[in-house]
């Protein structure tokens, strides 16, 4: 399937969805050595961001959050990329100082943990197909 | 978004990597906020400097940046350091962190960046008149520029307002734009507030009502004829934090006020109201455990400086007490002995720097102050049990 997205960062990646149904707290809420989701209670604890096509309704919490984004691509921890229902600035600030593709306006109901997502930020581009085999 | 040529020139790189990134940030926020064009600004305060918030991370980045030729175009100032950046060893900070804390120091001045390192920008010569766009991070002084100056800015983070220093330019959306300036509801007053503490329980109370307001979090505050530089210094800090609010507007006070007449959304605060937010943050059973005491949060102004001398003078301090302010202000009050006072009875002048943002969780068990914010941050960050009580009774505490 083909999704339209507004390009809030470009550039393109494929990876893996992780879908969150919760709003992402980068600062204190991922530990940017592992890429792990730390949150005590968050839907995603305990489960990696690294690598994956991140998916999320928007991010929260402290603006340092940026920062977290921008560490986790130095320890080669960071998603392959970000979609987001609604982008705000921590998420989108972050995304870019760390480049990190990201498009905003997607709906989460499209998309599962496991599937196979290509992401074309410089066209504002999404397609889903199979879910995909981690082996 | 309409870009002008120099600014699409920035965005394509013409004017270096750095500069590049800044505009990317910048259109990027535009397009999130539905920005149509950007506005030249005149002023910048940066936030995010203490090493204990940013991390290798953060520093990473803001070197990233010099190297890659950011400028400041505009007059750009920083916030508070995790430190003070000339005498750091008096507050036992640990020498690994002082370096740290001196290369994000170094990465900012490199860009032209001026390391004022204060929290009260309007008190250390970077003031925005009416009217002007600024770029401003720091929520207690975003607010005294909209509210107090007339000045206008959205709530910037540090890499934003960085953004805005290398290119000179804002996305034109939220407050930059008359129309959301207006207020949205109405605060009436109906007691009379002196001290400091007293406008910042006014900000916890009046903050907690507006901060998940979908009408909007401008308040119209009735019943305050008067106030100083110093309780109008308290309320920013207090209502930002709580509420989330970064303009206000009060009738005989405050610039635009009087273009505007009271919202019927109104929340009511009575002597009752202002006593239960001053006990809601004071947090009576730490009292026989209080090891840290601090006023300056936001930094003393001159005045009070001068206050905390009369109060201190011959009197020994017996416990740790830091007094937070600017480097400016920390000169004059030199100049007028003020600080030599101060410095007799034991207690520390920590210069750049406050107990908000150095590296001090772990050191401490309970804190005494005058600010709703410290005490805020005291709680979530540090982890401190925290009393807040009026000037006179911290300055008390202190030499118990």
């Amino acid at each position: 399937m083909k999704i339209h997205a507004r390009t809030i960062h470009p550039g393109s990646a494929r990876g893996s969805a992780l879908v969150s149904r919760a709003a992402i707290s980068f600062f204190g809420g991922v530990d940017p050595d592992s890429g792990v989701v730390v949150e005590a209670g968050h839907p995603l604890h305990g489960k990696s961001i690294a690598g994956r096509v991140l998916v999320f309704p928007t991010g929260k919490g402290s603006t340092v959050g940026s920062y977290t984004l921008y560490r986790l691509k130095k320890n080669g921890k960071a998603p392959a990329a970000i979609l987001n229902a609604q982008c705000e600035t921590i998420t989108a600030v972050g995304c870019i100082i760390a480049d990190i593709p990201c498009l905003d306006g997607v709906a989460l109901d499209e998309f599962v943990d496991g599937l196979f997502v290509v992401v074309d930020g410089d066209q504002g581009l999404i397609e889903t197909g199979a879910p995909f085999c981690e082996g | 978004m309409q870009l002008t040529q120099q600014q699409t020139a920035m965005l394509e790189g013409d004017f270096g990597p750095a500069t590049r990134k800044a505009m990317q940030i910048l259109s990027a926020l535009g397009k999130i906020y539905g920005a149509e064009h950007m506005l030249p600004v005149t002023s910048v305060q940066i936030a995010g400097v203490s090493y204990d918030n940013l991390g290798e991370a953060g520093l990473g980045f803001l070197d990233e940046m010099a190297s890659g030729g950011g400028q400041a175009r505009v007059l750009a100032t920083l916030n508070p350091a995790g430190m003070d950046v000339e005498d750091w060893p008096a507050l036992e900070i640990d020498p690994e962190f002082a370096a740290q804390q001196q290369r994000v120091i170094e990465a900012f001045t490199r860009m032209g960046v001026v390391a004022s390192c204060t929290c009260t920008p309007y008190l250390a010569g970077n003031v925005p008149h009416f009217g002007e766009h600024i770029a401003w991070a720091e929520s207690s002084a975003v607010c005294y520029a909209n509210a107090v100056l007339g000045a206008r800015t959205n709530r910037e983070g540090g890499p934003s307002a960085l953004a805005t220093a290398l290119t000179g330019f804002t996305p034109a959306y939220g407050l930059h734009l008359p129309e959301n300036r207006r207020p949205t509801c109405t605060v009436r007053l109906e007691t009379a507030l002196n001290d400091p503490a007293e406008f910042g329980a006014l900000g916890q109370a009046a903050g907690l009502w507006l901060q998940n307001r979908p009408e909007g979090r401008v308040p119209y505050i009735t019943g305050l004829e008067h106030a100083t530089l110093e309780q109008l210094k308290a309320l920013c800090a207090s209502i930002a934090t709580y509420g989330g609010a970064a303009l206000f507007h009060i009738p005989g006070v405050t610039p635009e006020a009087s273009q505007y007449s009271p919202p019927a959304l109104a929340l009511t605060l009575t002597r009752a109201e202002i006593d239960a937010a001053l006990a809601a943050m004071d947090d009576t059973t730490a009292a026989d455990e209080i090891d840290f005491v601090s006023l300056g949060c936001p930094h003393l102004s001159l005045a009070e400086m001068a206050r905390l001398a009369a109060l201190l003078d011959g009197k020994q301090v017996k416990k740790t007490f830091w007094i937070t302010t600017s480097r400016l202000t920390k000169l004059a009050a030199e100049r007028m002995g003020y600080a030599q006072t101060i410095t007799a009875s034991g207690a520390i002048i920590a210069a750049d720097t406050c107990c908000v943002v150095a590296p001090i969780r772990g050191r401490f068990q309970a804190l005494a102050t005058d600010s709703a914010k410290a005490c805020y941050y005291a709680a979530s960050k540090n982890r401190f049990k925290t009393r807040v009580l009026p000037f006179e009774r911290v300055v008390e505490e202190a030499l118990k």
